[in-house]
């Protein structure tokens, strides 16, 4: 049996770091404040929350139709429509073109697609040099490490971290940690290689069949740079991306970047139909277990996703354990309920880097019911008998305390009394868990119920 | 074709049910304006909720753009925007326009192949339609002639008629053929980037400003000019 991510051993590492942390803490929580400043100034936002739902899940119960129509518009306008089942495929497609166009150079905008297929080292291996070219994507890769949010890549690391890497990989001065500097450097580090790229490749955020075109949201006009500059552009879109008319795309431009950092739209909103002057346009159009997903009564609804992060940055558990403790492509809520379905038997525990608090479900501009999928991720795992020991064990004891009142208070007073009474290590050790880098909460003078039997029961009011 | 058709035939096996009807959208111009937020300095530093819900579209756009980093001039008629740029940008020696109003150093008409527009100072192009919610212009390829202009140029200035403003995204989208060009991009200020600790920049890899002139086209001008 494969070895399961252990996000808990990941998020430790980066807990261990409490600067990185407590930063962490505070600008992805920011995110999440500008992100309710935004809504308030939209009143109708609740509508637009049903809405954006209903247009998905329209599509999505209508999927083979509007694929259909996407490609046969698209093809119409001059653009190459390609399809691929899995990431194989994906990767084998994209090499061929650009094989056949004799590319040596590439630069990339963010598409969390392309890291789901691993696509830059399946280039890389076949002489095809990558260059990432948003900020944060550039940073993860020089790093040799996955995104660790979506619309942040690089949001867990330090301007410290940041100057060291560019200190050592482009030549900055290591001393000078201005993030204004920084972002400068890297732009005259970058500007050339857009200029030499013989193609580009981006992602999308929608894919409209009426029109057979696509839109690429950036703050930075990255990709828009990659499509304008070399001759080729292709564009990997998974299949769950379709929309029906343009004129949806009002609904949804108006969600996605309140959503995610709170302004009121994206710098770059750009829409690409056809094949620039002078320019050459492909799409992929990606399955890689989206329709398997479609089958699935309990899980299907992920796929209305539009990537917008609002999930992660309210997530109390992603805040405080950071993108790279889920040590998969997608991380926060919306990665514990995707991933688990790209390999169930690798991120089997990530069902259990939660609180269920529910906040995710409230901030989801399209509804998805995410906090009840994450529960739901979890009964797969133990149905298909994948709980670790420790859980499995602790979990049998609990049933076996909850269904029983008398031992429930017995074992309520006990502990009442071994954490008031107990030293320290016998609380924080290697077997206590909650005991691990937070001090356990301070023992109440009584439990509820002995409240509840002194004050209520007595005067018979519930 | 093996892929397409297997792609397909997993989706229609595995398609979801019961069928969801497709919704009506919202109706053209019946949106309240609130006032949005666009980047500032920090993405802790919160500005306060502060609503204008008497403001005209066009004031109301200005404020937007300027919370996204851009900026918004004033010029009395067509014949205004050449001194006004030459006014922001007095060091700019490669000025290249797309617009008959501003001669500029180089027209982009005259551009083969985008790299050509590596060493631009000021982009100088015409939008047809401005958001206010947004802040945002949208530009074409057919505004834009060459689309790197918008991208390559370190500062893009952008005319825009004041009356061709438009409440929300749906009125925008309601007025447009977004197929009618191959490229289009809605603008919302400069080039931004808060990925270094959250730490808002602008210029990160595009323009590193944007200025909307409001102003009219010329009545008399003639589409296309050949001046430079």
């Amino acid at each position: 049996m494969m070895r399961p991510v252990d996000p808990e051993a990941r998020a430790a590492h980066f807990i261990g770091r409490e600067e990185h942390e407590s930063t962490h803490d505070r600008v992805v929580w920011g995110m999440r404040q500008h992100r309710d400043k935004a809504v308030a100034g939209v009143p109708e936002w609740e509508q637009l929350r049903e809405l954006a739902s209903q247009i998905k899940e329209h599509t999505l119960t209508h999927l083979d139709r509007y694929l259909e129509q996407f490609e046969e518009n698209a093809t119409r306008l001059g653009t190459q429509v390609h399809w691929a089942r899995d990431p194989e495929e994906h990767n084998t497609v994209v090499h061929e073109i650009l094989a056949a166009h004799g590319v040596r150079s590439l630069i990339k905008s963010k598409s969390m697609l392309q890291e789901e297929c691993g696509m830059t080292p399946f280039l890389e291996e076949r002489g095809i040099a990558v260059t990432e070219s948003d900020l944060g994507d550039r940073i993860q890769q020089l790093s040799h490490e996955p995104p660790s949010h979506i619309v942040v890549p690089a949001i867990h690391k330090l301007r410290t971290d940041v100057a060291h890497l560019f200190a050592r990989e482009i030549g900055s001065n290591p001393d000078d940690t201005d993030p204004h500097y920084l972002t400068e450097a890297m732009r005259g580090n970058a500007r050339p290689r857009f200029l030499a790229a013989d193609a580009a490749m981006t992602g999308a955020n929608f894919a409209v069949a009426e029109t057979g075109g696509f839109v690429v949201c950036t703050n930075e006009g990255n990709a828009d740079i990659g499509a304008s500059v070399p001759p080729l552009h292709i564009a990997s879109i998974g299949i769950e991306k379709l929309i029906p008319r343009a004129g949806d795309l009002g609904v949804f431009i108006r969600m996605l970047s309140r959503s995610a950092l709170g302004t009121a739209i994206t710098q770059y909103t750009s829409h690409f139909h056809g094949p620039r002057r002078g320019g050459e346009l492909h799409v992929v159009l990606v399955d890689h277990t989206r329709s398997e997903r479609l089958g699935s009564p309990d899980f299907w609804h992920v796929l209305k996703c539009i990537r917008c992060g609002a999930c992660m940055n309210t997530c109390p558990v992603y805040r405080r354990s950071g993108g790279l403790s889920y040590g998969a492509t997608y991380s926060g809520p919306i990665g514990v309920i995707l991933d688990p379905g790209f390999d169930l038997e690798k991120y089997r525990e990530l069902p259990f880097h939660s609180s269920l608090c529910g906040s995710c479900t409230e901030v989801c501009p399209v509804k998805i019911d995410i906090s009840d999928q994450i529960y739901k991720w979890r009964r797969v795992v133990a149905a298909k008998g994948m709980l670790p020991l420790t859980k499995r064990v602790g979990m049998n004891a609990l049933g076996a305390t909850l269904a029983r009142p008398k031992m429930f208070h017995a074992a309520e007073s006990a502990a009442e009394v071994a954490l008031a009474h107990l030293p320290r290590f016998a609380l924080y050790n290697a077997l206590n868990p909650w005991g691990k880098q937070r001090e356990l909460p301070g023992v109440p003078r009584q439990t509820f119920r002995q409240w509840y039997l002194e004050h209520r029961a007595k005067s018979g009011k519930p | 074709m093996r892929a397409r058709e297997a792609i397909l035939e997993a989706v229609r096996r595995n398609i979801p049910g019961p069928a969801v009807a497709l919704p009506p959208l919202p109706a053209e111009g019946v949106h309240q304006l609130g006032t949005n937020i666009g980047f500032s300095e920090h993405l802790t530093n919160l500005p306060e909720v502060t609503r204008h819900e008497s403001a005209s579209l066009s004031s109301h756009f200005s404020r937007q753009l300027e919370a996204m980093g851009g900026r918004r001039l004033d010029v009395a008629d067509a014949a205004g925007a050449r001194p006004k740029i030459a006014e922001r940008f007095p060091a700019a020696t490669v000025v290249c326009s797309a617009v008959p109003e501003v001669p500029g150093t180089r027209r982009v008409e005259h551009v083969r192949n985008p790299h050509e527009l590596a060493d631009v100072d000021v982009g100088v192009v015409r939008s047809r339609l401005g958001v206010a919610e947004a802040g945002a212009v949208w530009l074409t390829q057919d505004d834009l002639v060459v689309n790197a202009l918008g991208v390559l140029a370190q500062h893009l200035v952008v005319l825009l008629d004041p009356t061709e403003i438009v409440a929300t995204m749906h009125d925008a989208y309601a007025r447009l053929d977004v197929a009618a060009s191959p490229y289009g991009v809605f603008m919302a200020g400069p080039s931004a980037t808060g990925d270094i600790e959250g730490v808002i920049i602008h210029g990160a890899q595009g323009a590193r400003t944007l200025t909307v002139l409001f102003c009219a086209p010329a009545p008399a001008m003639p589409s296309t000019t050949s001046s430079s």
